[in-house]
């Protein structure tokens, strides 16, 4: 894998691990609040200072990577779940299936996704679950076409041949023999996923459609701060700069991984 | 006039598959909204006297069956009505249509400065391939993949609205003033912040097309039979590289779209995507439905579009 792939897993580790173990050793409550000490600049109490309810900055942040990161990675997971069945079925069924599946699939991604997330947040209200709902089922379209590329290209392939005339029923010959072919290109669409699953979440949260005040999140600590940017402008500032930094660092994984596991993309 | 028989063939399947994916998108968010827990039924939940909630069932309808309400939906959006509104009670195609001017300009204007700095982008890139220059840009559509659109428009509001009071921050014009001049001036910002959903896809795509075309046969042919770098870029590398590109800039607008609800909400600009969000937190069934599908009859039209300059980029793209 390339250095920038490593360096981008590092900081991934090193924020991981600060939204484990940060709100255990720094343990001032995120929703705890202080009208005296509001806007309060940087201090030993506070080292990223306080909001305007005199709630603490470092823990919001802290408090608020948990959700971001919790958000991103469950519903990439959706995403794949979604994907992979859709995509496998479609491709190893061929036929009927496979057209609707697969047009089905190309309709999705043709309605703008972010109008149909605001129909289900209409719908369902909002909340960590919702959210993790939402962006699961609107952005499964890219993996289920890897998986279908990836089965419609190996269940002719000799090994898989030789199987089916040994007997090997068809789930077994997808999960044992097909899937694990496709596991490369997932790793690396999901780690991507992963990126744009936290831009989605902080969007939302901006907006007021995500994650709720008092609970922090990175979304919503930006929406406050949008109103006092005037008077407090850092309060923008560290936020804004948590998203990139985790979402830069997820897409250099995922290219550095593309690079390692896909021989035929490597230029 | 083969050619042009051929042409309406193609036009006429285009916007007959459009017409698919318009169906689809209405289908979609109607039977969501209308089956899914927490739908317009549940607005019988306000203490509500039991006239009003009659009133209410009937004028939305929900005392029939879903199909042949998204029927009648249906029929009634092939002849511009989507319903009204339960926020104001106007029509929903009116509401719409106030809001749709600003948002295809912000949209417009926003595609055309992603294409015309995305595409010099992504070829000088791919001329300058692993040079100190490529790196750089690289990197910096990197940072533009990765920063959150309301925040790079929260930043910029403080750098050129607070700092250099150079470009106003939010609204469509100034109180009192609203000339051309002070309208693009206030969207200035917007279409940058708007832009950078879509740029850094753009130079990319632009830069690995680039570089495949560069290790062509036909480009060592045409250098070595000593046409001008100059002709062979412009002539050669760019009309072919562009073919790739020009399709990912199709799939690209839906994104583009969806990056309006957040912009708009950023610079308080009166458009479509702000109107989603309000129609969002009122729960306004008939506005969202009406503003989804909406959004996929642009991005359906902006594809029909793309697909005939595809064929006028590359004659060899058979009309089928």
């Amino acid at each position: 894998m390339t250095r920038v792939g490593f360096a981008a897993a590092a900081v991934l580790v090193a924020i991981a691990l600060v939204a484990i173990v940060g709100p255990l050793l720094w343990t001032i409550p995120p929703e705890a609040t202080n009208p005296a000490q509001g806007l309060a600049g940087a201090s030993a109490a506070h080292p990223l200072g306080t909001d305007e309810l005199g709630r603490d900055v470092l823990s919001r942040l802290m408090h608020g990577s948990r959700v971001t990161l919790l958000v991103g990675v469950a519903a990439t997971l959706a995403a794949l779940l979604i994907g992979v069945v859709v995509g496998a079925i479609a491709g190893f069924n061929g036929g009927w299936t496979d057209a609707f599946l697969m047009r089905f699939t190309d309709g999705m991604l043709a309605v703008p996704a972010f109008f149909f997330i605001l129909v289900v947040i209409t719908v369902l209200g909002s909340g960590i679950a919702t959210l993790i709902l939402v962006i699961g089922a609107l952005s499964w379209m890219p993996v289920a076409r890897v998986v279908y590329g990836e089965t419609l290209r190996w269940k002719t392939a000799e090994f898989v041949v030789a199987a089916i005339s040994l007997g090997v029923p068809a789930p077994r010959l997808l999960v044992r023999h097909i899937l694990p072919q496709a596991i490369p290109s997932l790793v690396v669409s999901a780690t991507l996923g992963v990126a744009a699953a936290i831009l989605t979440e902080s969007a939302l949260s901006y907006l007021g459609l995500g994650v709720q005040a008092p609970f922090p999140s990175w979304g919503n600590m930006l929406q406050r701060a949008q109103i006092y940017v005037f008077t407090a402008p850092v309060l923008a500032l560290y936020p804004g700069l948590a998203i990139t930094v985790v979402v830069l660092a997820f897409n250099f994984l995922g290219d550095g991984l593309r690079d390692a596991l896909d021989p035929r993309r490597r230029r | 006039m083969v050619a042009g028989q051929e042409v309406v063939r193609f036009l006429f399947q285009r916007i007959a598959l459009g017409a698919l994916v318009i169906v689809f998108a209405s289908a979609l968010t109607f039977f969501f909204v209308n089956l899914a827990p927490g739908g317009p039924a549940s607005v019988m939940r306000f203490d509500v006297t039991a006239e009003q909630r009659e009133a209410l069932i009937k004028r939305m309808g929900l005392d029939k069956p879903v199909t042949q309400r998204y029927v009648e939906w249906v029929a009634g959006a092939v002849r511009g009505d989507f319903g009204t509104s339960l926020l104001t009670d106007e029509p929903v195609a009116q509401r719409i249509s106030e809001r749709l001017p600003n948002t295809l300009t912000l949209a417009g204007a926003a595609l055309l400065l992603s294409i015309t700095l995305g595409i010099p982008i992504g070829l000088i890139q791919a001329l300058r391939r692993g040079s100190a220059l490529d790196h750089f840009l690289s990197f910096f559509s990197a940072i533009g993949l990765a920063v959150p659109v309301f925040w790079l428009g929260i930043v910029l509001i403080l750098v050129f609205a607070v700092s250099l009071r150079v470009l106003p921050s939010a609204g469509l014009t100034a109180i009192g003033d609203d000339t051309v001049l002070e309208r693009i001036r206030h969207l200035i910002l917007p279409t940058v912040v708007l832009a950078t959903t879509i740029l850094p896809t753009i130079v990319r795509f632009m830069r690995s097309a680039a570089i495949e075309v560069l290790q062509e046969d036909f480009i060592r042919t045409a250098q070595s039979k000593g046409l001008a770098p100059r002709v062979v870029v412009t002539r050669h590398v760019l009309r072919n590289a562009l073919i790739p590109v020009v399709s990912a800039i199709g799939a690209l607008v839906p994104r583009l779209l969806g990056g309006t609800v957040v912009t708009e909400s950023v610079f308080n600009l009166p458009g479509m995507g702000r109107l989603a969000l309000d129609a969002a937190v009122g729960r306004d069934y008939p506005l969202v439905i009406g503003l989804t599908v909406v959004g996929a009859m642009i991005a359906v039209a902006t594809t029909v579009i793309v697909d005939i300059a595809y064929t006028r980029i590359d004659p060899r793209v058979r009309l089928a």
